[in-house]
């Protein structure tokens, strides 16, 4: 099943293809020479919320540095995945483990679909907040700023949220996540708000930062575009299980709409929906 | 492009000093009308004295430093009293929002005694304190008492939950919490029951005064009734509601300051 979609692209092409594009916009690596990301391993993950199973035993391994998109249905357990990992929730059985190193909590953040900035507190204010317990040190200032030059918001720095649009908001929630430099970033459907153009330079803006700063990045999306689009890797959950691990080999930066793109999403996508008809 | 420009340009022609006068222009019109109504004869002076004449009739007592003296003792009780049943009225909001066990300790007590008109309570209070200025002080604390209780409690748990989780996430102490998200996200509700309270403020020391005092702008009003001074009695009233006025103004000048992130208050 796996194989089947791979798609058959060696890493040896890929680095010729670098090579040999001067013509092209530069192809960098497929994953960033050094990478600050952690590693994240699963163990008979399980969760239940009463009497519903939502999780029923999930077993993986992210290496360091990898991007990895958790599709599924709506209610099959991708959010409560995510909310374990990012520490918001309570294992009921099982570990989840990033490698050997000393986890601060500033190393683990999450993006939600809401951008929760604090509507009383200026934009450069907001991306302080996510500093964590650095917020008080001499430098703060600087940080922020310098995250929110990353999100191409600098010159929004001294306005208040409500003035912003729904895509500069989710911008500056990403800044706020980055500033702390965290090296397992979480996204709950980010961009599942915002319109369609939006959504995509914020796509390009996700995998920006991803590369530059080479934190593993867990992305849960009900989007299997945006899955192929952006991911190294595509799992799709079903039933509280893992169904389906699908690497996308496909060179960055990729080509919207690309032809090796629309299969590999083609065949998730079906995967999705027969699973949806044995229910 | 021009489209564009013509439409939004004269969108909202704003003149700030014509602003803060045009709310003025009802009441000096309303006044104007009642100088001519008692000019022509209209209505006679014996129901209703023309402005001029309480106009003159404060002069008269600003003079005779009566009118100023009774302003601040008024003034004195309600800010004293504001800030009494204020800052109990905040501290209960504050602890039964913030913790499940006060709550339930202490809100069923606190709803009951809402429920009772704290004016009804003005014999046992005559019993208690006198005419004495504790009985005023403890009126006016505990009308003011419910409606920042009730706001600021509302206010409180209505923060939206999200951002209480977003807090903690972005590993806030409890102290930070309430610094950066909860008080803040409460302070709109709150400013609400400020304003209610500034009315059941007036509302209660007028009453009070009326009944039971030796000085304020109620027993001015009072005594003037007993001597049928009926141009005093009306400049109480008149130094009621701009007092009011003036109360509601500071409490909206706070809110312009501390809520200035709100839509509702940003300049367009």
């Amino acid at each position: 099943m796996q194989t089947a979609l791979r798609t058959s692209l060696p890493e040896t092409e890929l680095a010729s293809r670098a090579n040999f594009a001067p013509h092209a916009r530069v192809v960098r690596e497929e994953r960033p020479a050094q990478t600050s990301g952690l590693p994240l391993s699963i163990r008979g993950l399980r969760k239940s919320f009463g009497d519903n199973e939502v999780l029923r035993g999930i077993d993986l391994h992210i290496p360091a540095g990898q991007f990895v998109a958790i599709v599924g249905k709506s209610g099959c357990g991708k959010s409560t995945l995510l909310r374990l990992i990012a520490g918001l929730d309570k294992i009921d059985a099982g570990s989840i483990s990033f490698g050997d190193a000393a986890v601060k909590p500033e190393d683990i953040r999450v993006m939600f679909q809401e951008p929760r900035l604090l509507p009383w507190a200026r934009v450069l204010s907001n991306v302080e907040v996510g500093l964590g317990r650095d917020r008080a040190s001499k430098d703060a200032h600087a940080r922020a700023e310098k995250a929110l030059t990353e999100v191409g918001l600098a010159d929004k720095r001294d306005q208040w949220p409500s003035v912003l649009s729904g895509g500069q908001k989710q911008r500056v929630a990403l800044g706020r996540a980055l500033v702390s430099r965290p090296r397992v970033l979480a996204f709950d459907e980010p961009l599942g708000a915002l319109d369609a153009l939006t959504r995509i330079s914020m796509q390009r803006l996700l995998e920006r930062v991803w590369r530059d700063q080479g934190f593993t990045a867990i992305l849960v999306t009900h989007d299997v575009s945006e899955a192929v689009a952006l991911a190294d890797r595509v799992l799709v959950i079903d039933e509280g299980r893992i169904a389906h691990d699908v690497t996308v080999n496909a060179a960055r930066p990729r080509e919207r709409g690309s032809a090796e793109l629309a299969g590999l999403e083609g065949s998730i996508l079906s995967h999705l929906l027969s699973a949806d008809d044995r229910t | 492009m021009s489209l564009i420009d013509s439409i939004s340009l004269p969108r909202r022609i704003r003149l700030p000093r014509a602003d803060g006068l045009v709310q003025w222009i009802v009441p000096l019109a309303i006044i104007a009308i009642w100088q001519l109504a008692c000019a022509t004869g209209f209505v006679p002076t014996r129901v209703l004295p023309a402005p001029t004449d309480v106009a003159l009739a404060g002069w008269k007592l600003l003079l005779s430093g009566e009118l100023a003296r009774n302003i601040w003792v008024s003034f004195w009780r309600a800010s004293i009293g504001f800030l009494i049943g204020g800052s109990i009225g905040f501290a209960f909001g504050l602890a039964n929002g913030l913790s499940q066990l006060s709550a339930k300790l202490t809100d069923t007590t606190l709803q009951m005694v809402r429920n009772v008109p704290h004016l009804a309570l003005i014999p046992l209070v005559i019993l208690w304190f006198g005419i004495d200025e504790s009985a005023k002080l403890f009126l006016v604390a505990l009308g003011v008492f419910f409606p920042i209780y009730l706001n600021t409690l509302h206010g409180i748990r209505t923060v939206d939950p999200q951002l209480i989780e977003m807090g903690r996430i972005y590993g806030m102490t409890d102290g930070e919490l309430f610094r950066r998200v909860i008080f803040p996200g409460a302070l709109p509700s709150i400013f609400v029951g400020i304003r209610f309270a500034l009315g059941i403020m007036w509302l209660t020391l007028i009453v009070a005064e009326t009944i039971a005092a030796s000085s304020g702008l109620g027993y001015m009003a009072m005594q003037a009734r007993e001597f049928m001074l009926i141009d005093v009695v009306v400049l109480s009233i008149l130094i009621y509601a701009l007092l009011g006025k003036l109360a509601d103004s500071a409490s909206r000048v706070l809110e312009r300051l501390t809520l200035s992130w709100h839509p509702a208050f940003q300049k367009r």
